[in-house]
């Protein structure tokens, strides 16, 4: 459904993907873990076209996205949850939601999500006409996953929604990923909290400095020794 | 006589609202202190006394359409001048606005000469040069309740689009986070375009209304009245709109009394006096988010 081959991104000279290769099927959520700089955030930002790959090939559907700019990306049907939610904090948690819209023109079908998005996460109703600035870190991450659902998306890009967030917080936003991903939604998901991420994932790639090293089943990658070590800090 | 200084710096203050606000927006989006702003209050000005002389429109239609060729002259400056920098530091897209106007500034001097005109008298209503009524000791024309209508009915529809619309909206989410915005699907350049299109708009009819109350236009007005409004854009705190309108009422109050009770001849000054105090007690302005609060 969606593919990267071989893609090369760079920051002015510094080069932050150095030929990432990797797929995710439809209906699967795949997990890339990976430590601080590896390049999550960049492989996201490549597929969402706000970092343009240099070299290499971004795939959705079958066509060649690559290119193109940020908003036909959205339009096409791939949303991101930026890391550190970037959710809008002087718009109302109302209107945060109605932006996650923002290309819709189906007003009735906006009004339903709206609710649907309430109904995941009934704080953000609670709180629907006060600022987005002034919620808890774990409903930001509410909120900033409400908001790409707005956009009805196929594909789901969510980079570290657990990052900050109290262990608690963290199980209930892995169940609305998990929820949302049976409600029919493709999940590609970055996370640091390796653990977590892979007993929710169907499939796991490994990301070092800018280079996929690993990838596999999620089952298996748990029981790997290297991930074990360096990612779970277990044995 | 306090009052009717009171109520003359009320009028010239909301004509700085009504330039201020277009500083403020721009600033907003894409962190830029527009320079050319003040000549598209310029051009709104000289278009509209064109229109009336060259092609006989009248003065409301004249206004309308230099309103909308103004706000076509903002979204090319952007295009032209700004879009290619957007990615560039900002001292260069600085600097370039600085050359857009000087720019602007002799295309004007060219066209329509470097010595002041009058306004075209013939085209305006007799009733704007009439008083319109007596409010206690303060005499109030016509034009000035022109100006009054006018420019909060502006400010009012202006605030509406910014909090009410869609477009609005984006506009407030890009200035508060341009990636996320980018990310919702907003095409980032339209609503940069917008955002021109509304300020400079609103500039040109700045520049139409000062060209009627103080009866003369020339290339180079748009220079003071460009840096007043910006300074009330900075005074309200750069970035509000509320903070920029307000800015603007207070500065051409200050102005006003100040050249009233002090001299004529420091009238400007004082206006910068106010703006400089209110820096030093409050550096992020009379409305503006406390500064390095940005995301
Ligand atoms: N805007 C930028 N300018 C320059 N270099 C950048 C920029 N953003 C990221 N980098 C560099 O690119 C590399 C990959 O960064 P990226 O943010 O993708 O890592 P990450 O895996 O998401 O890390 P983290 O877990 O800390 O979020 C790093 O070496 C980083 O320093
Ligand atoms: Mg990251």
């Amino acid at each position: 459904m969606l593919s990267l081959t071989g893609v090369n991104t760079y920051y002015g000279s510094i080069h932050a993907l150095k030929g990432v290769t990797l797929t995710v099927n439809q209906g699967e959520i795949v997990t890339l873990i990976g430590a601080n700089g590896a390049g999550k955030t960049t492989t996201l930002m490549s597929i969402s076209g706000v970092t343009v790959p240099r070299q290499g090939t971004v795939e959705f559907l079958g066509e060649d996205i690559t290119k193109l700019s940020t908003e036909k990306i959205v339009a096409r049907g791939i949303t991101q949850v930026p890391e550190g939610r970037m959710i809008f904090p002087r718009l109302t948690v109302r209107e945060n939601l109605l932006m996650g819209a923002y290309l819709r023109n189906d007003k009735d079908n906006v009004k339903a999500d709206e609710e649907h998005v309430y109904e995941l996460f009934p704080k953000l109703l609670e709180r629907s006409k006060q600022h987005g600035g002034t919620l808890s870190g774990g409903e930001q991450q509410m909120l900033a996953i409400g908001r790409a659902l707005m956009a009805r998306p196929k594909v789901l890009l969510l980079d570290e929604p657990s990052l900050g967030l109290a262990p608690i917080v963290v199980e209930n936003i892995f169940e609305i990923i998990q929820r949302i991903n049976r409600d029919g939604v493709t999940i590609l998901l970055v996370e640091q909290n390796a653990q977590m991420a892979l007993q929710v994932a169907h499939r796991g790639y490994v990301l070092e400095t800018g280079q996929v090293t690993l990838e596999g089943p999620a089952k298996d990658l748990l029981e790997d020794p290297k991930v074990r070590s360096a990612y779970l800090g277990l044995d | 006589m306090f009052e009717q200084q009171l109520f003359n710096g009320l009028t010239l203050g909301l004509i700085y609202a009504l330039i201020a606000v277009g500083y403020t927006m721009v600033y907003g989006v894409i962190e830029l202190i527009n320079f050319a702003h003040g000549e598209v209050y310029m051009l709104g000005a000289f278009l509209c006394i064109t229109f009336i002389q060259a092609l006989g429109v009248p003065l409301f239609p004249a206004m309308v359409l230099a309103m909308a060729c103004c706000a076509g002259i903002g979204v090319l400056i952007d295009q032209i001048a700004y879009k290619p920098l957007r990615k560039a530091p900002r001292l260069a897209a600085l600097i370039t606005a600085i050359g857009v106007s000087i720019f602007l500034q002799n295309i004007a001097m060219i066209i329509w000469g470097s010595r002041p005109v009058p306004f075209t008298r013939s085209a305006v209503p007799a009733a704007f040069s009439e008083t319109a009524f007596t409010l206690g000791s303060v005499n109030v024309s016509g034009l000035q309740v022109f100006i009054y209508a006018l420019t909060i009915a502006m400010m009012i529809g202006l605030t509406l689009i910014i909090n009410k619309t869609r477009i609005g909206t984006a506009m407030r989410a890009l200035a508060q986070n341009a990636t996320a915005a980018a990310l919702m699907g907003i095409n980032v350049n339209r609503v940069i375009s917008f955002t021109f299109a509304l300020g400079s708009g609103l500039g040109a009819v700045a520049g139409i209304l000062v060209g009627m109350y103080y009866n003369t236009l020339s290339a180079t007005m748009g220079y003071n009245a460009g840096v007043k409004a910006f300074a009330a854009a900075v005074l309200g705190g750069i970035g509000s709109v509320p903070g920029a309108m307000l800015g603007g009422v207070v500065l051409g109050v200050a102005e006003t009394l100040g050249a009233g009770y002090v001299s004529s001849q420091y009238r400007d000054g004082l206006g910068y006096a106010v703006m400089i105090a209110v820096i030093l007690l409050r550096p992020s302005g009379l409305l503006g988010k406390s500064v390095g609060q940005k995301a």
